[in-house]
């Protein structure tokens, strides 16, 4: 574009940057060095995984992928079909309450489950679903968000693609499938992204409907563990931190334009 | 094919976990629960003891200074962000990928590590300190110093994903602009003040409101760095809700709280869609 | 991963019973815990279960780390409410009045045949638990508060590095000494540290009745928080940082307070005595531990965890947890338990077992929180713990950041004591 960014500007946007991976740096630094160089740096500490091993070994970090891994499916299948059937119903259809219908489901949008605790921890006492994985997805299954988003997507799908699978007879459902959900491609991974590490993230709402090691996702998992008072010291705490978050980062890193561009889709809205 | 059966799945779930919910937050909060389970009405009552509840008030407030301290700068650090990472810069790639890492990353995890740089004497902001002689500080520990701190990483945290919302806006922005008011002669500084940020000001708006609502959910950190003390100095609204209705069990006290809370956020809501209005057009 | 709920795995359970393929009926427990001190305690307590398993192939105990004591009492209350209580846990001595009022637990006496058991215990460890002739709980995890003193540090101070400091105004003035700075002025290690998070109500009450003052009543409903010995009892802490300057300004956190003991940043601290292994191992200097000085007299509230029995547990399961509760607390797992963690062993039973015996001969402060029990009383417990701990902690945080004096914190946190407590009167 243009080659006048002054050198000092360059600078500091490269000043910012660093300063803004030190703390992953950190954390990947202490994670990789033996307990006594946790809290002291020098360049000639020797590399060691046995940070990981020894966090491994202390809190079933196995089982907390799996929680974490299929919460997230959970979630996210759950998401995608109710906002797909629901998105489909308020583009295409024409019926009467419709703008009433979709302003209570935008409210959601403002006011999340997140600050609902206290009324949905009841609610899933009631359905006797505590402690469980499908306790932590329940709540979120129905999104204002990526129902938001597919309306926008299915309202721009040409009402001549449309009228030309009626033609071959297909039904309403058909057409979704085979017209509108095709299109819809690039909102579904721009949601799906966004939805995935939101919940790979969470923590209060797991912290509170999950009692067991069963049911517990990586976030509750790291922060029962690293709590201060087992005095585990910084190198595992660090090691165990870097273990929850590194698939995301991975993925991250593989797919850093998708990202990008799935966050900035789904920020515009 | 009837719309409404599209949408029953949907609309039972939000039922279930958003509008019932509401409802029976504001009912509850008018009820106090006796220890044998029965629920007695007491009209205003709950609502009388949150006024007198210094810990409330101390909630409160904190909230207005986090959304205060951590907003209007993260939007700035973004605006920049994205402004050079829009730039034809020598690694944008990976300038782009520093800022926005810490957004991907879960708030436990970056409170384990942020921790560790605010333990006082041996952590790394006191190691630093040490270099020039300074006396170790209780970051955490210390009233004046304990919401800055958390200020800080919050920054650190959301700035890169604010950054998004910018680069979106920029690249939408015709590029002729910027060449004109080159060829016209302009300084960048005055390109930028006088037509690309009133130009952003839609986008500003929309991510301030968006922040806002974010800072009244974000608690995550509380509860690894400091359990909102010492002396409720890093308490917030939210945090307090948790401990209230799960630590000290008293829902009803914990339903008034929320309902507070719920009276923000419809504010908030209010003013967005306002706003939204008459940007998107819905149907 | 736990995916159906307990009904679905019941219903299943049912299911395959009434197939005919029913194995031995086995009880399931689960269990509930906090951990609060250092070292591997989760895997000390995963490997006592686990023999217990062994030794009782009917009864199955699932034990769940829940965080510290406050996230323990927490999450077991939660789970109550949610309809899914644990069937026992080791919950704080002093939740006895929030667990009655709840109407969550049971008394031991109608599940034990032989009440003979309750005299095995020290009675200082019974005595939060036994409330109206009956008796809720029994002694699991439980401490004093006792002083660690880094030798080294004494004797490069000049002092005597076999004597701690026996009175407050000793520990004042050993503390001035035990100060170092550096070139620049800095304090480089501290000569005291009292931890103000967590349990701050704990250290207090130490203070107060060291200073003379009970800190409450016995049916748990009223609070002394604004006597004029518990106000002179935080003055003299506050007074240790900002008057004689031996301590860190600020609040000092009773988590990392170990980390800065073994990293040599305070000479002195003021820990439960659950630590001493933990701090035995991480020790790279010689350590003393030591009763907690005194005012007028000696003294330290007891502390630590009970075992509870939850009243919705069926019959078996309240039998099969009086079992366990009793294969844990048995002379040789309470000596056990005490050298692996440093907690006291709770019966006297246990200090005349060899291995204890053997390990106290080697490791003399393996005794002191026992012999501290002749000064020491009964923990801060009254109804709403939860709350009132939290004004009294916040009290303690108000006057030792200096936001608030100590009178005025206390007389705040009494006043909203008594406003909640007002209700059990």
């Amino acid at each position: 574009m243009n080659g006048r960014t002054h050198p000092l500007e360059v600078s500091a946007a490269w000043f910012l940057a660093l300063l803004w991976i030190a703390p992953l740096a950190y954390a990947f630094w202490s994670a990789l060095h033996p307990p006594e160089y946790a809290t002291s740096f020098s360049l000639t500490a020797p590399l060691t995984l046995q940070n990981f091993v020894r966090a491994w070994n202390q809190a079933p970090f196995g089982r907390y992928y799996i929680n974490t891994v299929v919460l997230v499916v959970l979630i996210l299948i759950g998401q995608l079909i109710l906002s797909t059937l629901a998105a489909y119903a308020f583009a295409r259809f024409k019926f009467k309450g419709s703008g009433i219908a979709f302003a209570l489901v935008l409210l959601q949008l403002m006011i999340m489950p997140d600050v609902l605790i206290v009324e949905n921890y009841r609610m899933i006492g009631k359905l006797g679903l505590l402690d469980t994985i499908p306790a932590i997805a329940i709540p979120y299954l129905a999104s204002a968000f990526a129902i938001f988003l597919l309306r926008q997507t299915f309202k721009s799908v040409p009402q001549e693609l449309v009228d030309a699978a009626r033609v071959e007879g297909a039904g309403p459902l058909q057409i979704l499938w085979k017209v509108y959900v095709p299109l819809a491609r690039p909102t579904y991974i721009a949601f799906g992204l966004v939805s995935v590490s939101y919940h790979w993230n969470n923590f209060l709402w797991p912290l509170i409907v999950t009692n067991s090691v069963e049911s517990r996702p990586l976030t509750v998992g790291l922060a029962v563990f690293g709590a201060p008072e087992t005095g585990v010291d910084w190198s595992i705490i660090t090691a165990a931190t870097v273990m929850t978050m590194a698939p995301l980062l991975i993925a991250f890193l593989l797919f850093q334009r998708l990202f990008v561009q799935s966050f900035m889709r789904a920020g515009i809205r | 094919m009837n719309a409404w059966l599209l949408l029953l799945p949907a609309a039972v779930l939000l039922v279930a976990f958003t509008h019932y919910p509401i409802l029976a937050t504001i009912r509850h909060s008018l009820f106090i629960s006796r220890r044998n389970g029965t629920e007695v009405f007491v009209g205003l009552d709950n609502y009388r003891s949150m006024a007198a509840d210094p810990i409330f008030w101390k909630a409160l407030i904190n909230n207005f200074w986090f959304a205060l301290g951590t907003i209007p700068t993260s939007i700035a650090l973004a605006l920049l962000m994205a402004v050079w990472v829009n730039r034809n810069m020598r690694g944008r790639g990976f300038l782009r990928l520093a800022y926005f890492t810490p957004t991907v990353l879960p708030m436990i995890a970056v409170a384990n590590i942020w921790l560790f740089f605010y333990t006082p004497d041996y952590g790394l902001l006191d190691q630093l300190r040490g270099l020039f002689d300074l006396a170790g500080w209780n970051w955490l520990g210390s009233p004046s110093t304990v919401m800055p701190c958390l200020i800080v990483m919050v920054i650190w945290k959301e700035a890169g994903f604010f950054m998004i919302f910018y680069l979106a806006a920029l690249q939408q922005l015709s590029p002729d602009l910027e060449e004109a008011a080159a060829v016209e002669g302009a300084s960048r500084w005055y390109t930028f003040r006088r037509i690309t940020f009133p130009l952003l000001m839609p986008t500003t708006l929309f991510v301030a409101i968006n922040a806002v609502i974010n800072s009244f959910k974000l608690v995550d950190h509380l509860v690894i760095m400091t359990k909102g003390g010492p002396n409720n100095a890093s308490t917030l609204l939210l945090y307090y809700i948790y401990e209230v209705a799960f630590t000290f069990q008293d829902s009803a006290y914990a339903a008034t709280l929320t309902v507070v809370l719920l009276v923000l956020l419809s504010t908030l809501a209010l003013l967005k869609f306002g706003y939204l209005d008459r940007r998107i057009h819905y149907q | 991963m736990k995916f159906f709920g307990r009904t679905m795995v019941a219903a299943a359970a049912l299911a395959v019973l009434s197939l005919g393929a029913g194995p031995a009926a086995a009880v399931d427990l689960t269990m509930y815990y906090p951990v609060a001190v250092g070292g591997p305690v989760t895997k000390i307590v995963d490997d006592m279960v686990a023999r217990f398993e062994k030794e009782n192939p009917d009864i199955k105990v699932t034990a769940v780390y829940a965080g510290n004591y406050t996230d323990t009492m927490t999450k077991a209350m939660t789970a109550m409410k949610g309809g899914q209580p644990p069937q026992l846990s080791v919950l704080l001595s002093t939740d006895v009045f929030t667990l009655m009022d709840e109407n969550a637990i049971v008394p031991m006496d109608d599940l034990v045949t032989d009440k003979s058991w309750f005299k095995e215990f020290y009675p200082a460890f019974m005595a939060n638990g036994q409330i109206g002739g009956k008796t809720w709980s029994i002694p699991f995890q439980r401490s004093t508060i006792v002083m660690y003193w880094n030798k080294d540090a004494f004797k490069e101070a000049g002092l005597d590095p076999e004597k701690a400091p026996a009175t407050w105004d000793e520990m004042a003035a050993m503390a001035k000494k035990l100060v170092k700075k550096d070139a620049s002025g800095n304090t480089v290690r501290w000569g005291v540290e009292i931890p103000t998070t967590g349990y701050a109500y704990w250290m207090l009450q130490a203070l107060a009745i060291e200073n003379g003052q009970k800190m409450m009543n016995e049916p748990g409903t009223e609070v002394y928080l604004t006597a004029p010995k518990t106000v002179a009892a935080l003055d003299y802490w506050v007074g240790l940082s900002r008057k004689d300057d031996v301590m860190p300004k600020g609040s000092i956190d009773w988590a990392t307070l170990r980390t800065d003991f073994l990293e040599g940043k305070t000479a002195i601290m003021w820990h439960t005595t659950g630590n001493l292994t933990a701090v035995k191992n991480g020790a790279k200097f010689n350590f003393g531990v030591a009763m907690l000085p005194a005012k007028e007299r000696r003294g330290s509230p007891t502390g630590g965890g009970n075992f509870y029995i939850f009243k919705s547990a069926t019959p078996e399961q309240q039998k099969a947890a009086v079992k366990f509760i009793h294969w844990m607390t048995t002379p040789e797992r309470a000596a056990e338990w005490s050298i692996k963690t440093g907690y006291a062993a709770v019966s006297p039973a246990a200090y005349k077992t060899k291995a204890m015996d053997d390990y106290a001969k080697g490791f003399p402060a393996a005794t002191v929180a026992r012999d501290q029990l002749e000064y020491a009383v009964p923990e801060l417990s009254v109804h709403e713990n939860g709350r009132i701990y939290k004004f009294v902690g916040d009290a303690v945080q108000a006057a030792v950041t200096g936001s608030q004096s100590p009178k005025d914190a206390l007389a705040s946190a009494q006043q909203q004591s008594d406003r909640v407590l007002r209700a059990y009167k």
